[in-house]
């Protein structure tokens, strides 16, 4: 029966068709994550204050979540008449785009992940890039202070965070000599998780990953005690929801990343000597990049906002040089190594 | 060199921070969930108004509207009366609106014959705005409240019905002011 259906289209076609299913389990784990992660940052906050959470709805509060969704999707989807009307609700759409799009090159496990892009580093860097427009369009097309304000920070802080964002992972290119994920993941299995040789990398690209999701202490582009809520002030309904998921679906994705450049993607710790840990990959990648999650609630619960000039200057003052002298350094070493 | 130890020092800072704040994890919570776990009350807590009665069983009120005087939001009301039989004053209705309410108190001090007590119950909240007026049926309670052995008859001047005048505990028996003997 199987074998006859099987039959009724090339091996070539079943393959494509395998993949597709692939990506799209992965798309809505991805995006069932991030929602869930909105809990997760509300039990987790409540635990750093002494307080519980939401733990009402369903077990442990799970169903929190529904039930915000449920509300976020029947809100009414008004629009200010002072906006501009096609950036405006271009700019949501852009924002949950351009960091569900970096996710399709994270390698999962052996045989998971949707694109193993030979130049994969590099596509991320793009996207990253993209997705200043989102809110830079939103606190433009918004048409009030606050939000174009807010745009012009995270306009600002975004393109001073990619600089060394950039050179902090070319360390790892230059001692892997590959931009591709997967390749990258699988350098690690032979030799040594990259958190060891390129630790200065680790934490320039840790400050930038957060800038880039718009994180605290990092959230100056929406300092709701200052621009009311920044560059998404005049946003409701959904669309508020797109920006709001967006943020989460980015946090997954930076974790991922993290784990896959820096923690040896899906391989178990001490997995060399104790082989049965590496039964099951995609728990190690799961727990690896759960953990890197729960960093940026814990980054959230413990550090105040700072002022926008220290931010600033530590972009271009310290995270800059270090990871210029780290990549100099790598550099260095890789030619005496391989000379 | 100076900055480069300024940012060393600020990165120890905020690492400390967040050490500390993660280790909130192993504190108790300080808040209770409130629908299952009561909060302690302390037992003069301002709650709900209540009447009470004196230890013989009749109501303690004299319908003297020092309360409804004393109410800085002016949420008492109420008439008095006279009972026919011994001469007893009460209130022919006592209403209190707990939606202006305040839980100050003030009626409860203002009070000469400890009738209006508040009492530690908190939980007052009706669907109807309506029900917050609460009638004398609902503030009257058989109880004696905070005093138990007090009753304002007994030790008052007033003469009722089966306590005439100097009757009364601690109290001398009237004079003669018509007469001239001592």
């Amino acid at each position: 029966m199987i074998e006859q259906i099987y039959s009724l289209l090339p091996p070539v076609v079943w393959d494509i068709l395998w993949a597709m299913v692939k990506a799209v389990i992965i798309l809505l784990g991805l995006v069932i994550s991030a929602a869930w992660m909105i809990w997760l940052e509300r039990r987790l906050l409540g635990l750093w204050q002494d307080r519980y959470g939401p733990n009402r709805v369903g077990l442990w509060g799970l169903g929190q979540v529904i039930a915000d969704m449920l509300k976020i999707f029947f809100k009414e989807d008004w629009m200010p008449p002072f906006v501009d009307k096609f950036t405006f609700t271009l700019a949501p759409a852009i924002a949950m785009s351009m960091m569900l799009l970096p996710f399709c090159l994270i390698p999962i496990t052996p045989n998971w992940g949707v694109a193993s892009a030979d130049l994969g580093l590099l596509f991320f860097f793009a996207t990253a890039g993209l997705a200043v427009y989102a809110v830079m369009l939103g606190g433009w097309s918004s048409n009030s202070k606050y939000s174009l304000l807010g745009g012009l920070r995270s306009t600002a802080q975004t393109i001073s965070y990619e600089v060394f964002m950039g050179i902090s992972l070319m360390g790892i290119v230059v001692q892997t000599g590959t931009f591709n994920l997967r390749e990258i993941v699988l350098w690690q299995q032979e030799h040594v998780w990259l958190i060891f040789p390129q630790f200065f990398a680790f934490l320039t690209w840790a400050l930038a990953g957060v800038a880039v999701t718009h994180r605290t202490p990092f959230d100056l582009p929406e300092a709701e005690s200052e621009l009311a809520a920044g560059y998404h002030t005049e946003y409701s309904g959904m669309k508020f929801g797109m920006f709001f998921v967006g943020e989460y679906v980015g946090i997954v994705m930076v974790s991922g990343l993290t784990t896959a450049l820096f923690f040896g993607g899906w391989e178990a710790p001490f997995g060399d000597y104790l082989p049965f840990l590496n039964t099951v990959p995609f728990l190690w990648f799961a727990i690896k990049s759960l953990f890197f999650m729960s960093s940026f609630i814990l980054l959230r619960a413990a550090l105040p906002r700072p002022r926008y000039d220290h931010m600033m200057s530590a972009a271009w003052k310290v995270c800059l040089p270090m990871s210029l002298l780290n990549l100099i350094g790598t550099a260095a070493v890789v030619l005496w190594l391989g000379a | 060199m100076k900055s480069f130890f300024a940012v060393l020092h600020g990165i120890w800072t905020q690492l400390r921070s967040i050490g500390m704040i993660f280790m909130h994890s192993f504190r108790p919570r300080d808040v209770i969930l409130y629908p299952e776990v009561k909060p302690p009350v302390p037992p003069r807590y301002r709650g709900r108004i209540v009447l009470t009665r004196d230890p013989d069983g009749d109501e303690r009120c004299v319908a003297c509207n020092l309360c409804s005087v004393a109410c800085p939001v002016g949420c008492i009301s109420l008439q008095k009366a006279e009972r026919p039989e011994d001469g007893r004053w009460y209130p022919e209705f006592f209403r209190i609106n707990f939606s202006r309410c305040m839980f100050c108190g003030l009626c409860e001090e203002a009070c000469p014959t400890n009738a209006i007590q508040l009492t530690p119950d908190y939980e007052l909240c009706e669907y109807d705005r309506q029900n917050l007026v609460y009638e004398k049926e609902h503030l009257l309670i058989s109880g004696v409240g905070k005093y138990h052995d007090y009753n304002f008859y007994r030790v008052a001047g007033m003469a009722i019905k089966g306590k005439g005048k100097g009757e009364a505990l601690n109290e001398s028996a009237p004079i003669d002011i018509k007469s001239l003997l001592p």
